[in-house]
């Protein structure tokens, strides 16, 4: 077990047809690939964000809602809500 | 269609529940909204809940059919690694066993579900797939209710208590929390891995219904001020890391790899060898400490566990923290709703109770701690790494002296720590604790 997709596997989403999360500007991520190294890409524990030649894949499908991205992005370039209530990822551990 | 209620609660946690308890116990009219399907469905947290706070408002709940206990916690272990080895100590008693529980480890999807059980059995209104998304407020400011997601969901209440979560992105928009800094709160990642029932007995040497907790400090968090646990559950075990998240960003590391890594420790792979992944997890711990409490009362609400900020990082605390605050919360109501005045001046006795508990105590005790551990990172990486080489070269048996192990050990000691350096550090520990 290596793959963080099959870790996610393990996990239960509810996933909602409208994304929870959206960069705001993309072309601040080209920006931020040279000054910070797009931390987001680097620390999400969901590899929510995917650089892909020139923008940034947001797959927020398999989002944990831990909310660093909020934070962590140097730029706050990252809109950040919750799922409408009753989808997302609903745990049956935690 | 407008709702009103003596009491709104926002969040279907620990904190949210005590407080939904308490109050409608006490013919409270109130209402817990929770955007989860169902209460817990939402939450993560390290592994264990507290007897103590629990019986305040469950009195001998482990005594119940259908209590959601995965083990009671006998044997508490701290462990230093380095990347070869693991140094340990621990303390294992009956005394937390049977009819005295002390440290219990659940899974907070059927905790949580339970204890909101009992909010409904007292008569609150437990509403879930219900996202708060706006707090409401009268011409005056004070607080008057909140906007739900669902069609026509404004509610209105006297009181509101957020007991919303540490991320809560509901009170800092609506200005009554600061915005969460990176560096005061560590992200972390868990897996529950099963092994089944009787391989976590063999494995941990425990009874059935008796478990275990590792808090693991060392070289596994790769340089970051972090830390790893491993907590036992009825048939699963529960691995964690986390760090805080300003340095997760600066290091430059991804969480699940250090996850994959720490796994194959070989301290840590036999426990869990050939088990199967039941659920891969993130949160945030609030680590930021005693000034990060915010304000926890204002016009017409108050502010109870994760989203006050309150969690005790030298021991692990937080669910009871969350418990109590949410049960003095729920106190608070009762006397402001009773007495017909749910403003800022009389709500601030709330935040004033806090204080004088075992709650605002602790946090103020360990006010430095945080701060230190952030400062002094060889806590996490050189002591730990030392102590463990320190012992793997007085326990190899190859024909060297002991004198020749002693100097390498010290240039050791020197290279890795130094003499100044860990006395400063363990001053600065005394200091940040005493």
């Amino acid at each position: 077990m290596s793959k963080i997709e099959d870790k996610l596997y393990t996990t239960r989403f509810k996933v909602d047809e409208t994304p929870h999360l959206k960069i705001a500007d993309q072309s601040i991520c080209k920006k931020c690939m040279e000054e910070h190294g797009q931390p987001c890409t680097i620390f999400c524990p969901a590899k929510v964000y995917i650089w892909e030649e020139d923008h940034i894949d947001v797959v927020y499908e398999g989002c944990l809602e831990c909310g660093s991205c909020r934070i962590g992005c140097p730029y706050s370039n990252i809109t950040w809500n919750f799922p409408r209530g009753g989808y997302g990822v609903m745990f049956k551990l935690g | 269609m407008e709702e009103k209620f003596d009491l709104i609660i926002v969040g279907a946690g620990p904190a949210g529940i005590s407080a939904a308890i308490v109050a409608a116990r006490a013919g409270i009219k109130t209402i817990v909204l929770e955007r989860g399907e169902f209460p817990g469905s939402k939450s993560v947290f390290g592994g264990v809940v507290y007897a103590s706070e629990i019986a305040k408002i469950v009195p001998e709940f482990w005594k119940e059919k259908r209590i959601p206990i995965e083990r009671q916690i006998t044997d508490s272990r701290i462990v230093l690694m380095n990347d070869d080895g693991a140094f340990q100590m621990g303390y294992k008693t009956g005394k937390f066993a049977g009819d005295t529980p002390n440290v219990l480890s659940v899974h907070r999807a059927k905790f949580d579900r339970w204890y909101a059980k009992k909010a409904q059995e007292a008569g609150a209104l437990v509403i879930c797939n219900t996202c708060v998304e706006e707090v409401l407020r009268d011409n005056t400011g004070k607080v008057i209710g909140v906007r739900t997601g669902r069609p026509d969901g404004d509610v209105f209440g006297k009181m509101v208590v957020f007991a919303d979560g540490i991320q809560s992105p509901l009170t800092v928009r609506a200005g009554i929390r600061p915005e969460v800094k990176p560096e005061n709160v560590a992200l972390s990642v868990k897996e529950n891995i099963q092994i089944g029932e009787e391989e976590v007995n063999k494995r941990f040497s425990v009874k059935s219904g008796e478990g275990v907790t590792f808090e693991i400090l060392g070289s596994q968090v790769d340089g970051m001020d972090g830390i790893c646990i491993m907590y036992t559950n009825k048939d699963t075990v529960s691995l964690g890391l986390g760090a805080n998240l300003k340095q997760w960003m600066v290091n430059k590391n991804t969480p699940y790899e250090l996850m994959d890594k720490f796994k194959k420790h070989p301290f840590i792979a036999p426990f869990i060898e050939g088990g199967t992944l039941k659920e891969y997890t993130a949160h945030w711990l609030p680590e930021g400490g005693w000034d990060t409490i915010p304000k926890l009362y204002g016009d017409g609400y108050v502010l109870a566990g994760d989203t006050a900020m309150l969690f005790n990082t030298l021991h692990r605390e937080g669910t009871n923290l969350a418990q109590a605050t949410g049960r003095m919360a729920g106190e608070m109501a009762i006397k402001a709703i009773k007495a017909g005045d749910t403003s800022e001046k009389i709500l601030k006795e709330y935040s004033d109770n806090v204080m004088k508990s075992f709650v605002g105590k602790d946090m103020k005790k360990y006010k430095n701690f945080g701060h230190f551990l952030y400062k002094n990172k060889e806590v996490f990486n050189e002591v730990p790494e030392f102590l463990g080489e320190t012992v793997e070269e007085m326990l190899t048996v190859d024909g060297k002296t002991k004198r020749e192990k002693q100097a390498k050990i010290k240039k050791n000691f020197k290279k890795k720590v130094g003499l100044m350096k860990l006395l400063k550090i363990a001053w600065r520990g005394w200091r940040a604790v005493r």
